[in-house]
């Protein structure tokens, strides 16, 4: 099976290190992954976006045109990759910063506020690993168990004290349930 | 085995060359190949190397050729607008008969053009570059794995046949991250007596130099240099051969076009169609043999490259014209998608 996630954001959002978090969680289940970013201009400010790649077999082209799953952080990445899902796809919006519902109804919808949710936990920049964990439960295409083997991977020496956050972003996304729209 | 880790294909680069012995790096910044000089600025002053961030490419490669000279191993990074300034550089080189590494992650030209992947730089990186008759090994990596591999084979290359190699990557390949096993780090150093290292008075001098006025002298070195490639090409060619056995169609392309095109393979053979790929891995010495053979085999070729079709001269010239050759290109930054490869595939098959 071959699974295409597309994360798209604000520059800032941590839309890169989410993908990152989530390529590396299927590399150590021994999966196929590749990561590759916008490198573009539009990442200094605009909206920046990762492809992940997670396969049983080796990954051909790493670009991601119709997406499996989309997490979207903000209105522009919905308006833009909405359209590109492919029918059936699982879309992932941070309900706090897009006000929309998603349009398409052969898609399934899942809104959570999770930057509201990271404000109220006083981690107020993880709402990506809050939508990462909600990911990772409605999807099952990574194990929760053993993200903390991962992000002690992903996160830098000198950022070490973040470690427990993110850990703490990932449940809290995990546990979120909401009657689906 | 050793652990495989997740890592960019700069950073694979970087990694490798440090492996393969490389402690001197010159270059300047330029998108999207910064993070090679960015690992290399952190690693080389930890292991006794060299970074240094010159003034400018051509500085950087006039750097390069003075290490080269003293026989250790050298590289230098840019993209494809810096590589263009370093072309005199790597004429001298050439013209030295020196070893060393010129990476290049090519971006979107002419000019200066964008920062997004593109393949238009293979003519300058296989045709020659700079003036005069020289060839560069090129090497065309596919995946990170290979562009930690490859780094590590042009290196080889490059001190077995005393001749500069390039590897040719793509924003894409650089910038994306795929696991990598790091290869072991190489102990075994290449006797260069030829470099310029001091005589201490023991040996006679070695002289290093691209200049040479009598024309007796400059033909029978140019005789000299291409019988050695002569060996280059009989003996250093690479390529990758996916489903060609049964094959009708071929297509040909490396690099990220080639892994956009195994999608393409994959669809077609599901649609019934014989297809398969030629992935040339040295795009110079080109796999000539490999194309030649497959035109007799096969009714017709597909060329999926991000230029205005460069790479599909070779192609014709290896198939000596006697099978369709058809473009499936984007340019400018600018990727195809395997659906684009497929409709020319399906285009080919209905000719």
């Amino acid at each position: 099976m071959t699974t295409q996630i597309l994360i798209s954001g604000f520059g800032g959002q941590g839309v890169l290190f989410a993908g990152k978090f989530i390529a590396y969680k299927g590399l150590l289940e021994e999966k196929e992954v590749s990561w590759l970013p916008s490198y573009g201009p539009e990442m200094r400010g605009g909206t920046a976006s990762c492809s992940i790649i997670i396969s049983d077999e080796a990954v051909g082209s790493p670009i991601i045109a119709n997406p499996d799953v989309l997490i979207a952080m903000n209105l522009p990445s919905l308006d833009k990759y909405e359209p590109a899902c492919v029918p059936g796809a699982k879309l992932f919006l941070d309900e706090t910063l897009i006000t929309r519902k998603v349009t398409r109804t052969d898609v399934e919808a899942f809104y959570i506020p999770a930057t509201q949710l990271a404000r109220d936990a006083g981690i107020p920049t993880l709402g990506n690993m809050i939508l990462a964990g909600n990911m990772i439960r409605e999807t099952g295409i990574v194990a929760m168990e053993g993200v903390e083997e991962v992000l002690k991977k992903v996160i830098s020496a000198k950022h070490a004290d973040l470690l427990q956050a993110n850990l703490h972003a990932l449940q809290i996304g995990y546990q979120y349930t909401k009657e689906m729209l | 085995m050793a652990e495989k880790v997740l890592m960019k294909g700069n950073e694979a680069i970087a990694e490798a060359a440090i492996r393969a012995g490389c402690r001197h790096y010159f270059g300047y910044p330029i998108t999207p190949q910064t993070e090679i000089a960015a690992y290399m600025a952190k690693r080389m002053p930890k292991i006794g190397g060299t970074f240094l961030q010159a003034e400018s490419e051509i500085a950087a490669i006039n750097m390069v050729y003075g290490v080269a000279a003293a026989g250790m191993r050298v590289m230098t990074s840019s993209s494809s607008p810096g590589v263009s300034l370093k072309q005199e550089g790597i004429s001298y080189i050439a013209g030295c008969d020196l070893p060393a590494l010129i990476i290049n992650v090519q971006r979107g030209g002419p000019g200066l053009g964008g920062i997004q992947p593109s393949q238009s730089d293979y003519f300058q990186a296989t045709k020659g570059g700079g003036h005069g008759d020289y060839h560069l090994i090129v090497l065309a990596p596919a995946s990170v794995q290979e562009m930690a591999d490859l780094t590590i084979q042009a290196f080889t290359l490059a001190d077995k046949y005393r001749c500069p190699a390039m590897l040719l990557a793509d924003g894409t390949m650089g910038q994306m991250m795929e696991p990598v096993i790091l290869p072991e780090p190489q102990t075994s150093a290449v006797e260069k007596p030829w470099a310029v290292t001091g005589t201490q008075n023991k040996r006679p001098h070695n002289i290093i130099n691209s200049l040479c006025l009598r024309p007796e002298q400059l033909e029978k070195a140019n005789f000299e240099r291409y019988e050695k490639y002569k060996q280059i090409e009989a003996n250093e060619v690479l390529y990758e051969s996916f489903m060609m056995e049964d094959a009708e169609y071929c297509v040909v392309a490396f690099g990220i076009a080639a892994r956009v095109s195994k999608n393409a393979v994959i669809s077609a053979r599901k649609n019934g169609i014989k297809v398969g790929m030629i992935r040339p891995i040295t795009l110079w010495p080109f796999p000539t043999d490999a194309i030649a053979a497959a035109a007799k085999q096969v009714k017709g070729f597909v060329c999926a490259e991000l230029s205005m079709g460069q790479m599909i001269e070779d192609v014709r010239l290896a198939s000596a014209c006697t099978k369709p050759v058809l473009l499936c290109n984007r340019v400018g930054g600018m990727i195809i998608t395997p659906e684009e490869v497929l409709e020319k595939i399906n285009t080919l098959a209905a000719l």
